[in-house]
């Protein structure tokens, strides 16, 4: 085979590249040749053609997503914002906590099992490579139908590519959401979610400074795994020819990510790293080329340096490979012996690939012939950038007008509470949960199904101060609220994710977001994009927490039809004083139950309509950002006073299921009386900014003061106690019949 | 009087060591890690394996582990008394060094587990069992996907008849052990591997909801000091 050097390149204006089939426009082809002055030699042609590509340029995304930006809240805590691999938040005595969620939708549908595992992998390379030691992880999974075939497949292979990969890894694992649709069948969205703590004065950075400094791939040796994988599979929708892209989905190995933590964690601590990259999507052809964009600006490299898994790859190949495990340091000459005799120490190939240079240049060699020669920041930052159209979709009005008011109302609610409580977006989510380990490292406060987990901040790290604080993080989205308002439906995210942080006492600090859509070439997808991004911005700003990072996943569609527009939310939040953290449900009897925040009668896309009637109209529950905000105040100021002995947010399901969830968190049941004269509209419906508390009788008043004072609306049910939940004068259900129908839910379909 | 010093092991893919360190720094003893690849014990007077996927866990759980340099040292020095707690992938690596009988296989129903488990104790003379009473229940963490006890009919019989089964599952069985067996004993009560974790039930923050995991080092406190 030719090697294609720069000189060829030079001497073969002509030659025809195969720049279409590694997804590159006319036009995007025609700037690579502009910016070079001649043809792009083929590893030139597979850099930009990954680093193009919409998974990594974000090139249909941008315009919209510097919102985050232009509307962020003034906010200390932010150290570092976006653009980094991940971003940093001061949780005080000199600590902070970075944190990122990411998709791997495609590889996970291709094949599960490697597709779930790789993400964790990726996501988790990305917390390192902030300098920080990953701590946690959590999943927000979304499948079809759960009766439907191909959930059977997806499901379990998901569960235990996560399971197999981060249990391995000794994460705890500590929340998530599982949601059925028939929208994601043949489009699963797996987002990971990874949290890292580090010490505020050790935020590394992906950056080359420093001409002469040397280039050091470490850990797993590159091979043909997910060869155009980023590019290939999440920029190309989905038709019946999944199966031949199947090598493209990465292989990975959590014991050499185990190794790569420990090592990395050691050269940070003995000061050898000048910056640092993760090898993720576009492997080498991304860190070299961002690494030196970052830096002085140039790069000299030899691929044959490169170490390899197979020995016949070409240079085209090593660029796009996406092996996993794998990340870039750039070290002062002077330190490379440390560096290596560290690696050698957690048993971690390592290999000094090239140098830092001051030409503004990023030049590659193979066989001492360059084969690349580009001004590293075109492919890095300055790739194409798409406005691309938008319009309503043609049915909008009618989506909207069809309301859930013409649905006929109930006469057993008792029955409508168990058939929601059995149903699989609401049943138990133990047959999931139950494989991963949320455990390990033993700072695990709350966990699955807590309304959001949390940690105790307390790690082995040289020159750490001791703290009493803890973080607390959830993640929510709900693509049936973004489907009829997408404005709206991104609010709803981003408020259910801060609720469910502040019902645990922590104050909610910053967001990061993974917007799961379909293709961006169709104007309606575009406008659902446009606009979940918009009310995602708006609503960052009122609640005053700013966006830190996050991705884009487009493409989640079938021929012509997407999922429904899903923007998925993460909230961090720090709570002062770990120990008083606010248990979830109800933990004794004798305490009283008081319902926060006022209940309109919202049904339009909820989980009442989804279930009894499979109906799917009118508009989502308003999003009364200064309800929330409100709500959280009243929230974290209670717990921080000792006055909750426990809470849950109401949601999906309403009233009904956080009730029944609260007696089934300890065994503890309840005796109620709604307000209102509509116990449905009471039991079923979905207003947001409420809460669930139980309080020792004599904080009553002290509680009911705080929502005075913050504007809360605040109802006395009735008591805790008793082995039923009992509404009075409307159902009673024993606990223990509320426990078999809820943890029944996904063994009856999943075993 | 100097704390007695509890070596935890680290291989390259252990877990659990930050989580052994902190129970057992709580009991009041001093944590002293040993790695791997040292010939080197350290002089500690009692060694906990913590949980974890060794070297990978590949080829078979505890299989390459066993053949390290700490395990060289290790495996005269537990023959010769030195107490030994091994729990989970500790438990398996013990198995694995013929330190103790019988082997730890995929779970019955193939799936890895996380929960937390009722336990009975069966047997209380041994170096990390001596501060619960017979026939307690208590409630501790198991997370594997590998921790089917098995053992042929002979062994069995053996550990059965000598009271060698040190923790049973009580509830249901979780994994499908044979005779509900989740740890046990040497003949000389000095080495115990058990599949749950102590080490995760030993503070009312975090962990598993409760904190019976304590005795296990306050047994091997209490030892120490009168040995």
């Amino acid at each position: 085979m030719t090697l294609d050097t720069v000189r060829r390149a030079q001497e073969t204006p002509d030659e025809r590249q195969p720049y279409a089939e590694l997804g590159m426009k006319d036009d995007e082809y025609q700037r690579v040749r502009d910016i070079l002055g001649r043809r792009p030699t083929s590893s030139e042609l597979a850099i930009y053609s990954v680093m193009w590509s919409e998974h990594c340029s974000y090139k249909s995304s941008k315009v919209h997503l510097r919102q985050f930006g232009t509307k962020a809240p003034k906010s200390e805590a932010l150290l570092v914002g976006m653009g980094e691999n991940a971003g940093v938040v001061d949780i005080g005595d000199g600590w902070a906590a970075t944190f990122k969620i990411e998709s791997h939708n495609h590889p996970s549908y291709v094949e599960p099992h490697q597709g779930a595992a790789t993400g964790v992998g990726g996501i988790v390379r990305d917390i390192m490579s902030m300098g920080a030691r990953p701590i946690a992880v959590m999943d927000s999974l979304r499948f079809g139908g759960a009766d439907q075939p191909d959930t059977r497949r997806v499901l379990p292979g998901v569960v235990e590519g996560i399971s197999h990969y981060g249990n391995c890894l000794g994460l705890p694992n500590i929340g998530g959401e599982v949601v059925f649709d028939p929208c994601y069948i043949g489009n699963p969205l797996v987002n990971a979610l990874c949290v890292g703590l580090l010490r505020k004065d050790q935020i590394k950075l992906a950056t080359a400074p420093g001409p002469g400094n040397k280039v050091v791939l470490f850990g797993a040796r590159t091979g043909a795994d997910g060869i155009g994988g980023a590019s290939v599979l999440a920029s190309a929708t989905f038709e019946d020819e999944s199966h031949a892209k199947r090598p493209a989905v990465q292989v990975g190995d959590p014991f050499m990510e185990k190794l790569l933590i420990e090592c990395c964690l050691e050269l940070y601590q003995a000061d050898v790293v000048v910056g640092i990259q993760d090898l993720g999507a576009a492997g080498v052809s991304c860190a070299t080329t961002e690494l030196a964009a970052k830096g002085t600006g140039g790069m000299e490299v030899n691929l044959n340096l490169v170490p390899l898994r197979d020995p016949t790859l070409r240079p085209e190949e090593i660029l796009m490979s996406e092996s996993q495990e794998r990340m870039m340091a750039v070290v002062k000459p002077d330190d490379i012996p440390a560096f290596m005799a560290i690696c050698e120490k957690w048993d971690v190939p390592a290999t000094v690939i090239g140098e830092v240079t001051d030409t503004g240049r990023l030049v590659m060699t193979w066989d001492g012939e360059v084969i690349v020669d580009i001004p590293p920041g075109t492919a890095a930052d300055e790739g194409p950038v798409y406005e691309r159209p938008f319009h309503e979709p043609a049915g909008q009005a009618a989506l909207n007008a069809d309301g859930p008011e013409r649905l006929p109302r109930p006469t057993d609610l008792r029955e409508t509470l168990l058939t929601l409580l059995g149903s699989p977006n609401l049943g138990s989510k133990e047959w999931v949960t139950s494989q991963y380990d949320r455990y390990v490292r033993g700072n695990t406060v709350l966990a699955q199904p807590a309304d959001a987990g949390m940690l105790r901040i307390s790690e082995v790290m040289p020159g750490a101060q001791e703290t009493t604080r803890g973080i607390a993080l959830a993640t929510d989205g709900n693509g049936r609220y973004a489907k009829l308002d997408p404005y709206t439906g991104a609010q709803l995210a981003l408020a259910e994710a801060y609720r469910n942080v502040a019902v645990t006492g922590a104050k909610p600090l910053a967001v990061t977001n993974c917007l799961n859509f379909g293709s961006p070439e169709d104007p309606e997808v575009m406008w659902q994009f446009s606009e979940a991004v918009r009310g995602l911005a708006d609503a960052c700003r009122t609640l005053g927490v700013p966006v830190t990072g996050g991705n884009v996943s487009f493409y989640n569609q079938t021929g012509s039809t997407a999922i429904n527009p899903t923007p998925v939310v993460g909230v961090l939040g720090v709570i002062d004083n770990v120990a008083q953290r606010v248990r979830s449900g109800f933990t004794t009897p004798g305490l009283r139950v008081l319902l926060l925040g006022e209940t309109r009668e919202e049904f339009g896309g909820s989980e009442w309509a989804h279930v009894i009637h499979g109906h799917l109209g009118g508009l989502p529950p308003r999003a009364d950002l200064e309800a929330e905000r409100a709500l959280a105040t009243v929230l974290t100021e209670a717990a921080a006073r000792g006055l909750l002995e426990g809470s849950h947010d109401l949601s999906d399901g309403g009233l009904a299921i956080a009730l029944a969830e609260a007696c089934l968190a300890q065994g503890v049941g309840c005796t109620v009386t709604l307000p209102g004269d509509d116990a449905f509209v009471a039991l079923f419906s979905e207003s947001a900014a409420r809460a669930l508390v139980c309080v020792r009788p004599e904080a009553f008043d002290a509680v009911a003061d705080l929502c005075a004072r913050h504007e809360v609306p605040c109802y006395g049910l009735g008591l805790t106690g008793g082995a039923a939940l009992t509404v009075e004068g409307v159902l009673e259900v024993p606990v223990e019949e509320l426990r078999e129908v809820h943890s029944s839910a996904l063994p009856r379909v999943f075993g | 009087m100097s704390a007695a010093r509890v070596g935890i092991v680290t291989f390259p893919g252990t877990l659990d060591d930050q989580d052994a360190a902190r129970a057992v720094r709580l009991a009041g003893a001093e944590a002293v890690p040993l790695w791997h690849a040292d010939h080197d014990l350290k002089g500690v007077d009692a060694v906990f394996l913590p949980g974890g996927f060794s070297y990978g866990d590949y080829l078979r759980c505890g299989a390459i582990s066993r053949f390290s340099p700490l395990m060289t040292e290790l495996i005269p020095a537990a023959k010769a008394g030195l107490p030994v707690l091994g729990t989970c992938n500790g438990f398996q690596i013990l198995c694995e060094a013929h330190l103790l009988p019988g082997a730890l296989t995929r779970n019955e129903g193939l799936h890895y587990i996380c929960r937390d488990q009722l336990i009975r104790v069966e047997n209380t003379r041994t170096a990390w069992t001596s501060d619960f009473t017979d026939g307690q229940e208590i409630l501790l963490p198991i997370k594997h996907g590998e921790g089917r006890y098995v053992a042929d009919a002979a062994t069995l019989a053996e550990l059965e008849s000598t009271g060698r089964v040190v923790f049973r599952y009580a509830g249901s069985n979780p994994n499908g052990s044979l005779n509900d067996i989740a740890g046990i004993t040497n003949e000389a009560g000095n080495i115990v591997g058990l599949m749950p974790h102590p080490e995760h039930a030993v503070e009312e923050l975090t962990g598993a909801p409760s904190v019976d995991g304590r005795h296990f080092f306050t047994s091997i406190l209490k030892r120490l000091v009168n040995a």
